[in-house]
């Protein structure tokens, strides 16, 4: 299975509110809430890290909920959030 | 039905976050619009590092939507490395301009940043009245050409046509002119005093006609309910968002409720945002007062829907008595007479 690279797009606007983080696209004004799980993605998506290491050391360690769980929600949370342009995804690092 | 944005901005009122704050990097301007509120001296403004500074806190105190506004915004040399600043710390930027000093290059550079929306403000359709009214030659053309530049490059734009009286009834065509130039486009039909005082602008507010027109006609103002009603009309809500979830900041620091409530409340450069926010005495007076405590206003058959402005009520001379102005949008919407218009002694 190939990895998974995630980092934040540069045409958001973003802010934590209340530990949920809400996030702008500035190009259509279209806005979201990410919840406490999708933020710990949404903050580790510094483009280097395997999707897979941030669910192993970010998501099952805060959140107490086994890998195959963990990762299966985190893709579904990614794919979403990168339909929507507020992040990328890539087979490759994102520098 | 409850969206997103209100239920961030309920949230953000009930935190006590000030999720939204106008920060205004100059007076200076190099039009002089015949009703403009602001008195254009020479008031002091923040170092761009100042500002940068500033927005550090503002961010780290939760605000997110950041209207960037002046004056002429682009009249200051570094207005593109705040605005490169704002968008590191990923706060969505609305910048307020009258376009005229905006050529393809800067229009390249606002375009790249990611600037959420650009607000120009056109008075007329045609050249020679909106002229008149910035008492500058030449200045629609200028502003159409900058609207043309960034939306070839993909930048949002909204066109914000000001009803005054001199301008009356050309709303329509500026709307048709909008559409043409695929902008958004807002219309407000409030001319306020001077916040100095000087109340001689409040004679180019529209006639009577024009503001029934605009105030109940949904093409215009989105929703009547967006335009002219409150959330809601429980008597113990708060005045308005200045104060719970929004503020204002002047070119020289100086913290305030909201652009209209001309109440200062601490001043940046000697005490931290955070610390005016949360201690202020002017602004916890403000954040006290509920729609209920306003002794005419809490009678009115309009208590429930009139979109009353503190800051224009101030400016008309009681912070808790009517806002004339307001008064006159409730009766224009409704035919119904205010409580604020009765006689009382």
């Amino acid at each position: 299975m190939s990895e998974k690279y995630i980092a934040r797009s540069n045409g958001i606007a973003a802010r934590v509110l209340d530990g949920e983080t809400i996030v702008m696209n500035v190009a259509d004004s279209s806005l979201f809430t990410l919840n406490e799980q999708a933020t710990a993605i949404w903050e580790a998506a510094d483009g280097v890290t395997p999707l897979r290491e941030i669910v192993s050391r970010v998501i099952c360690q805060e959140f107490e909920v086994d890998f195959e769980t963990a990762y299966r929600d985190a893709e579904e949370v990614v794919t979403g959030l990168a339909a929507h342009g507020i992040l990328l995804v890539s087979e490759s690092p994102i520098t | 039905m409850s969206t997103l944005i209100d239920n961030v901005m309920s949230r953000a009122r009930r935190l006590g976050v000030p999720i939204s704050v106008q920060l205004d990097l100059t007076y200076r301007c190099n039009e002089q619009c015949v009703h403009c509120y602001l008195d254009h001296g020479a008031a002091s403004e923040m170092t761009a590092g100042k500002v940068k500074e500033l927005l550090g806190e503002l961010a780290e105190a939760g605000a997110l939507f950041l209207t960037l506004s002046g004056g002429e915004p682009l009249l200051r040399g570094d207005l593109f490395e705040i605005l490169e600043h704002a968008r590191k710390l990923t706060f969505c930027v609305r910048l307020k301009t009258n376009a005229t000093l905006i050529a393809a290059a800067e229009a390249d550079r606002i375009a790249s940043l990611g600037i959420n929306e650009v607000h120009v403000s056109l008075y007329c359709s045609q050249p020679a009245l909106h002229d008149r009214i910035t008492q500058v030659p030449g200045s629609w053309e200028r502003s159409l050409n900058a609207i043309r530049l960034l939306r070839s490059r993909g930048q949002n734009v909204i066109l914000v046509h000001i009803v005054t009286s001199l301008n009356a009834g050309d709303h329509q065509a500026v709307q048709a002119l909008a559409h043409e130039l695929g902008t958004g486009f807002r219309i407000d039909a409030t001319i306020i005093p001077k916040l100095d005082g000087d109340r001689s602008t409040a004679a180019l507010n529209v006639p009577h006609a024009e503001l029934v027109e605009i105030v109940t006609n949904p093409a215009y103002a989105g929703s009547a309910d967006e335009f002219c009603v409150p959330d809601s009309a429980a008597l113990d809500e708060p005045l308005c968002a200045a104060g719970h979830n929004h503020c204002y900041i002047a070119p020289d620091g100086g913290v305030f409720p909201c652009v209209q409530l001309p109440l200062l409340c601490g001043r940046i450069g000697q005490q931290r945002f955070l610390d005016i926010w949360r201690e202020s005495p002017r602004m916890k007076e403000i954040r006290a007062m509920r729609r209920g405590d306003l002794p005419v206003c809490s009678q009115c058959s309009h208590a429930a829907s009139c979109w009353r402005c503190p800051g224009l009520a101030l400016l008309a001379g009681d912070l808790r008595g009517p806002s004339v102005l307001d008064c006159e949008r409730s009766y224009a919407r409704t035919g119904v007479a205010p409580t604020g218009w009765l006689r009382t002694d």
